[in-house]
């Protein structure tokens, strides 16, 4: 990490567990500072908790973290409010968005949050990690945007890791914008496609049976992964198109 | 490089003639010559002449990935799991000459997954007159090239032709019709084989592909011997 | 041992299955990404500081021993499309047969009772890199390298481009390959203090999504 000049530090932290009468309880819910969570409408089996970012998204400098810990037999679906968007700050440097998510046997985590949008000037590194375990299951969509509308990209770096019963099952990085390593828009990874995203899906089920990797369109397929997950990758020329590939995704995997 | 002795590792590196267990592997035949020489059909002809006496399996080399497999999938000549596709990357003599690696492990996967077999046939990708089979991979090969191919052929030679331990030409029912002359093939043949054999084949003539399976079952007693 | 088995090894014609795969090129000509000496050039470099760069340090950081089970589960996680796992099991496969029958070894001999069915090939890259006798450095140079001269062999191949104009596209990649290579050194050298999660998992998503889309063709040249 760069020298973080005087930029926000903030963590928001949300544990949900088995409430003994077939429901799930929240008994943490910790907003900190431009990250606020409220729990909202839901129901009482899969609470569900919005990610209201009461300040704008990350500038240069700060670093947020928001972590997840569903307990065994919880589920949790969480959102967010609006996309979150990366702006250059006034101090030059990095900022950094940590994502924390375990999911323990029996339990289930929807994590579905808007965007990421690169605003133009703006460094960002997010680096999502995902603990399930054996018998865990997952939802996670992650979408990239790079730029506002008609706007040069910020720098954006995004790793996502996914450990299943302690093993890495998936390790991705994706950098992309000025300043990330060549050809990151040439054909072999972007291709002027100004949208990207991801959608993970956990079953242990798919250990047995595997999703058949299938062609979705041009711009998206699903693939099995080497454990009990399936991906789906997709690009798009921008956040609607991609948000419409990753739906259709998502119904046809999680029906 | 042709190792023709035993390793101690876990797989065959190339050629080696026997199996792990130190039994007599397979005999392998390659199959190559011209696109459109019949390569396919003789191996098909050899498969319905030979399957119910023999073990055997075949390995295609297709330029565009599947196709030959694919006919001879839907000939049925022989068990789907007995057909295997090795994909060249647009360049079928590299397959079977300069970097044999992926046929390799073709044959030793059939081996592994049909039991034991007596035969695989390696049939080679249509490519020109000097595609000829890696010591490495076969044991003994067929070149095969057509009267309408032109009567010349024999007499313009290459590896194909004048090293092959048999030279099939193919389609002598056609002869009258592309004007080609058997004999003067024949001479010329014999000019750059010397001693090694040529069978003159029509697969529509009621003899089809019964010199090619005899000169195979000769090789295979040969090679058990 | 001789600085000169980087050539052998590194050789085009080094035979051990390269030639029939196209390293995502044939798909991205389909695509109509790849035209030209330019475009493949973009398609090179993308290629490079992605699979290249990870291929690069999962070879070298089999070269200074790190387990190669743990490397092969490593780049499993790192390669999510299946067609791309089963493209780099058959060349890994493959690889190690050429290996063992160049240099021949016990650690070669033992990585293939482990991996019948073939082991990623960076991995396999690394420890013939070894078994050759060769420097940690040098497998990541080959890796790198091997990252973007398939894809330009394919596509001289593939649209009949000018030879020199893929070769001059290699050449005007070598400092690039060079700045891959040491990073890729660092990531190992880092791996064998920390474990795999150090190396580097930089991805393309057009390279998993194009790998899928050439898999379900009918009709292709290349197996990958």
């Amino acid at each position: 990490m760069t020298a973080a000049v005087a930029g926000v530090r903030a963590t928001a932290r949300m544990v949900a567990r088995d409430d003994g009468r077939g429901g799930t309880a929240l008994p943490v819910l910790e907003s900190d500072g431009p990250l606020a969570l409220r729990r909202t409408r839901g129901s009482g089996a899969e609470p569900r908790v919005m990610l209201v970012g009461a300040m704008s998204g990350p500038l240069g400098g700060d670093h947020f973290t928001v972590t997840a810990d569903v307990r065994e037999g919880a589920r949790l679906c969480v959102g967010s409010a609006a996309a979150t968007i990366a702006l250059p700050g006034q101090t030059k440097g990095e900022a950094r968005y940590d994502v924390r998510l375990t999911v323990a046997d029996g339990a289930e985590l929807r994590w579905l949050p808007e965007q990421l949008i690169s605003a133009g000037g703006s460094d960002l590194y997010v680096g999502t990690r995902i603990d399930l375990g054996a018998t865990a299951r997952l939802v996670l969509r992650e979408e990239q945007v790079l730029g506002r509308v008609g706007e040069e990209p910020g720098r954006l770096t995004s790793r996502l890791v996914l450990r299943v019963a302690g093993r890495t099952v998936l390790d991705q990085e994706l950098a992309c914008g000025p300043g990330a390593p060549g050809g990151w828009d040439g054909p072999a990874v972007l291709a002027g496609h100004r949208a990207v995203g991801q959608l993970l899906v956990v079953r242990p089920e798919f250990a047995e049976e595997p999703v058949p990797a299938r062609v979705l369109g041009e711009g998206a397929v699903v693939v099995p992964l080497a454990g009990p997950a399936a991906l789906v990758t997709a690009v798009a020329p921008d956040a609607l198109l991609l948000r419409r590939a990753l739906d259709a995704a998502l119904a046809a995997l999680v029906p | 490089m042709h190792l023709d002795h035993s390793h101690d590792g876990p797989t065959a590196l190339s050629a080696d003639a026997h199996r792990k267990d130190g039994t007599r592997r397979a005999l392998r035949i390659g199959l190559g010559g011209p696109v459109g020489s019949g390569k396919t059909a003789t191996v098909a002809a050899l498969c319905r002449a030979l399957r119910d006496e023999l073990s055997l399996a075949v390995v295609t080399n297709d330029i565009y990935t599947r196709e030959d497999a694919e006919f001879l999938l839907r000939e049925a000549v022989l068990p789907p799991e007995r057909i295997t596709a090795v994909e060249t990357g647009a360049c079928p003599h590299t397959a079977i000459r300069d970097d044999i690696s992926a046929n390799l492990e073709a044959v030793e996967d059939l081996e592994d997954e049909v039991g034991s077999l007596d035969l695989i046939l390696v049939e080679s990708g249509g490519d020109n007159l000097t595609a000829t089979f890696s010591k490495g991979l076969v044991d003994a090969q067929i070149f095969v090239i057509d009267v309408a191919g032109g009567d010349d052929i024999p007499r313009k030679g290459g590896p194909g032709v004048t090293t092959a331990d048999l030279l099939i030409v193919n389609k002598t029912d056609l002869a009258p019709y592309v004007g080609s002359d058997l004999a003067r093939m024949a001479a010329d043949a014999k000019a750059q084989r010397g001693e090694l054999p040529v069978v003159f084949q029509s697969l529509r003539g009621e003899a089809g592909v019964t010199a090619v399976a005899d000169w195979v079952r000769a090789r295979l007693a040969a090679w058990t011997a | 041992m001789s600085r000169a088995a980087l050539l052998v090894l590194a050789d085009g014609r080094f035979p051990a299955g390269g030639h029939a795969h196209s390293g995502g090129a044939e798909a991205a000509v389909k695509a109509g990404r790849i035209t030209g000496a330019e475009s493949l050039e973009s398609f090179c470099r993308g290629r490079l500081y992605t699979a290249g760069l990870v291929s690069s340090a999962l070879a070298t950081a089999a070269v200074l021993g790190v387990d190669p089970r743990q490397l092969d589960e490593a780049a499993d996680a790192r390669t999510p499309s299946p067609a791309l796992r089963v493209a780099a099991r058959k060349l890994g496969r493959q690889l190690l047969r050429a290996a063992r029958a160049t240099w021949p070894s016990p650690e070669l001999d033992a990585l293939a009772g482990q991996f019948p069915k073939g082991a990623h090939q960076p991995v396999v890259l690394g420890l013939t890199a070894r078994a050759a006798g060769l420097e940690p450095v040098d497998a990541a140079y080959c890796a790198a390298y091997e990252s973007v001269s398939g894809p330009a062999s394919a596509t001289v191949r593939l649209l009949s481009l000018d030879p020199f104009d893929a070769t001059a596209v290699l050449a005007r990649l070598a400092p690039e390959l060079d700045r891959v290579a040491t990073r890729a050194v660092e990531a190992a050298r880092t791996a064998v203090e920390e474990g795999v999660d150090a190396l580097p998992s930089a991805s393309a998503p057009l390279l998993e999504i194009g790998a899928e889309l050439h898999a379900a063709w009918p009709v292709r040249l290349f197996a990958s």
